[in-house]
């Protein structure tokens, strides 16, 4: 396993994992000599969420695993931008086959583990929401079913990104898509349909199910981490905002991530055995409008102002909030 | 060991005599006693440390194989028809990959209308997806073509469909040599992979490749592909030392010398064919037949070497390719040009239809007496044919159906046609 020291943009913020705090407590991403399972230099867009949310999966597994571990992909962004041959930017041993079959892979890397006797390597499978909530819905769930040792991780950036933003089903309601157009008498996704993944996953009763989002990156680390510390079939879904496919600042992703996170849109949970066990509480609660509004995919709902769908949307985070008592008070 | 035993027995007892360490499975007739008995022959302990999975498609399951083999192990799974078309985007992934999979084809037609009995139809939908396939002519041979097969796809680092027949051979009963384990051992060595994830030594497997080196990809399968056309015959002879039995090889020939008329076809129809070629020989017609092991890649050299001195070639083929014709006969016609030899193209047995001896013997008394059509459809029912075409034009007329009623049978006052 090769190692390569990391290169620090930024200082002292949430993004590089806390290193004012003891050694113990700090993130992977806050040593100077850590594995680097996805190196710099590869083709994703300036301010891809899902190439930093993947680089802080990976590298959690890297370092829970020591680096013992196998990672299988899907075809999609993540796979494209980092393995154009002849180079790849992954420092792991990595496999992609297709669009809709990576947990049925990974299946089979964990059978063969199993047929082998190792137990020291591990596997997780990666893949946005197209591969996972839509073509390779039916491997996961097979997957999930048979309880295989493998941990999928979803990057949700709530689109086809790679093939020119097109809707999946991950779209949230109202926003425009390439295949959901922002015109017409029910602009935008429609309302009132879609797939929550994550509550699927906890319906197949599987040991394991986590929501994570780029905002809060030692959080997402400490999933992961807990994640590889149990055995059988294991799902994070992380919110990985895409600034090319929601028409949004580059320099914003952090701070569009975490307005998901706050408003209620994007609830933080995990949950054992089908259960929500534990939610990460909104700290200050804030409305849609300021998560939507700096997004040019809904841009539609501003102008003129669609306040029907607004409320709709508002009303949807705040179910949220009940449903996992995500402020406390209101518990 | 001889045993009156089921085809899809036989084969299980093979495969698992091979030592596969991954399988993955999924019901589909007629391939399903196959996996049962692998099943149970796992749960049972017979199989070392064997993991097989029951999955949730076709697709998964030859996925699931893909992830695994990428791994190290050795896989195996079967499948056909419906099965096979639902796995394809696999199929060629695996190929593409160059992983070592074996997969047993029961070869059935493909719907609709929905059809479990046998023909080509399925595995050929898959012919240039880059999986070598061999098809059995009988269950020995669909035994010993497995056993051949592990050996043969990890040798090239490519997959390998072992084809036989649907039905006519994966549900009957016939008495079967059944190696020994310590037959097999000695023939077919553990698996060592030639590229492997290993956390010691990462690799990228399956990176995306552009327009620069793509084609060069490409033409490195098709060199396997023909390295395979060497390998074939010698594991063969391979085979035959270790298990004194002839089975395999590129092609086998059946009083082909002298012979002015050949006929070729794949899988459990040469039983039918050799008969045939007994009786013609009996009355004196100079006829032989071939039965083409080796499907893909194809043996365009061996088979002109044999059939050079003959004046025509029947195909008896179990597939159409829909608006052109045969299959097998274009490839046999690519092989021989230049020769001045006739092709004529059979399509018979489609869903299972029965090829008995009498037709095809008519049919050769037929191309060489008068010529063949092309394509030459064996025992369709013109009666059935014609009828359809005739209420399908009169579906074309416009009107509702009483108007046409009444207008066929020239009833006073309907409008004209």
């Amino acid at each position: 396993m090769s190692y390569q020291r990391v290169k620090f943009y930024q200082t002292g913020t949430f993004t590089v994992g806390n290193r004012l705090l003891d050694e113990s407590d700090r993130t992977v991403q806050a040593g100077m000599d850590r594995t680097n399972s996805l190196n710099s230099g590869h083709r994703a867009c300036q301010g891809c969420g899902e190439a930093l949310g993947a680089r802080y999966a990976l590298d959690a597994v890297m370092r829970a695993t020591h680096q013992q571990m196998v990672a299988v992909n899907a075809t999609g962004c993540l796979e494209v931008f980092s393995s154009p041959y002849p180079e790849s930017a992954w420092q792991i041993p990595w496999l992609h086959s297709l669009f809709g079959n990576a947990p049925a892979v990974a299946s089979g890397v964990a059978a063969a583990l199993r047929a082998k006797g190792r137990t020291d390597i591990r596997v997780i499978a990666q893949g946005g929401d197209g591969a996972t909530v839509d073509i390779g819905f039916g491997c996961l769930s097979g997957m999930f079913e048979r309880n295989d040792d493998v941990l999928y991780v979803c990057y949700d950036n709530e689109a086809y990104m790679n093939t020119g933003v097109q809707r999946s089903g991950s779209t949230p309601p109202r926003a425009w898509t390439n295949t959901t157009q922002a015109v017409g008498t029910d602009p935008g996704n429609p309302m009132g349909i879609g797939k929550n993944l994550p509550r699927i996953a906890m319906a197949h009763g599987i040991p394991y199910v986590a929501t994570a989002s780029v905002a809060d990156l030692h959080d997402l680390e400490a999933k992961v981490t807990k994640a590889m510390s149990i055995r059988g079939a294991r799902y994070i879904h992380i919110h990985v905002p895409c600034p090319l496919g929601w028409k949004s600042d580059p320099a914003h992703t952090i701070k569009v991530a975490r307005l998901a996170v706050e408003s209620g849109l994007f609830p933080l949970f995990e949950a054992e055995g089908g259960e929500v066990t534990d939610r990460t509480p909104i700290r200050k609660k804030v409305s849609v409008e300021q998560y939507l509004e700096l997004q040019g995919r809904f841009r539609h709902l501003f102008h003129p102002r669609d306040k029907g769908a607004l409320e709709a949307i508002q009303a949807m985070a705040d179910a949220n909030i009940d449903r996992y008592q995500l402020i406390p008070s209101e518990a | 060991m001889k045993q009156h035993i089921e085809g899809s027995q036989a084969v299980a007892h093979a495969v698992a005599l091979c030592r596969p360490e991954v399988m993955a499975c999924y019901p589909i007739s007629p391939q399903t006693h196959i996996v049962e008995t692998l099943s149970l022959k796992v749960k049972a302990g017979e199989i070392g440390n064997c993991q097989f999975l029951n999955v949730e498609s076709e697709f998964g399951a030859l996925s699931v194989l893909i992830g695994a083999s990428a791994m190290g192990a050795r896989t195996y799974t079967a499948t056909t028809s419906q099965g096979l078309l639902f796995m394809a985007e696999a199929v060629y992934n695996a190929a593409g990959l160059g992983l070592p999979i074996v997969m047993t084809i029961a070869n059935r037609a493909i719907g609709a209308p929905i059809n479990i009995w046998n023909d080509h139809s399925d595995s050929m939908a898959m012919r240039d997806a880059g999986w070598i396939q061999l098809f059995a002519e009988d269950n020995q041979e669909a035994v010993d073509l497995h056993i051949q097969a592990f050996r043969l796809a990890e040798e090239l680092s490519c997959p390998v469909m072992v084809c036989m027949d649907g039905y006519i051979l994966t549900h009957a009963y016939e008495v079967v040599d059944l190696p020994t384990q310590e037959q097999v051992d000695a023939y077919l060595p553990p698996f060592e992979p030639v590229q492997v994830l290993d956390p010691q030594d990462p690799v990228s497997i399956g990176a995306m490749v552009g327009p620069e080196a793509f084609a060069e990809v490409r033409y490195l399968a098709h060199d396997k592909h023909l390295r395979a056309l060497e390998v074939i015959p010698r594991l063969s002879q391979t085979f035959q030392d270790i298990f004194q039995r002839r089975s395999g090889g590129l092609l086998k020939t059946y009083h082909t010398d002298e012979a002015e008329t050949i006929l070729l076809a794949l899988g459990s129809v040469n039983g039918t064919i050799k008969d045939a070629v007994d009786d013609l020989r009996k009355e004196g017609w100079p006829v032989g037949s071939i039965a083409l092991r080796a499907f893909r890649p194809f043996p365009s050299h061996a088979l002109r070497h044999v059939v050079e001195d003959a004046k025509r070639i029947i195909v008896i083929e179990k597939d159409l390719a829909v608006g052109k014709g045969g299959i097998v006969s274009s490839d046999v016609k690519m092989a021989l040009q230049g020769l001045p030899i006739i092709v004529d193209t059979v399509i018979a047995g489609l869903g299972g239809r029965p090829i008995p001896q009498a037709s095809v013997i008519d049919t050769v008394k037929q191309a060489c007496l008068e010529g063949l059509e092309e394509p030459h459809f064996l025992d369709l029912n013109w009666d059935a044919i014609n009828g359809e075409l005739t209420r399908q034009q009169a579906q074309r007329r416009s009107g509702s159906t009483a108007e046409n009623i009444l207008r066929e049978i020239g009833a006073p006052g309907a409008s004209p046609i």
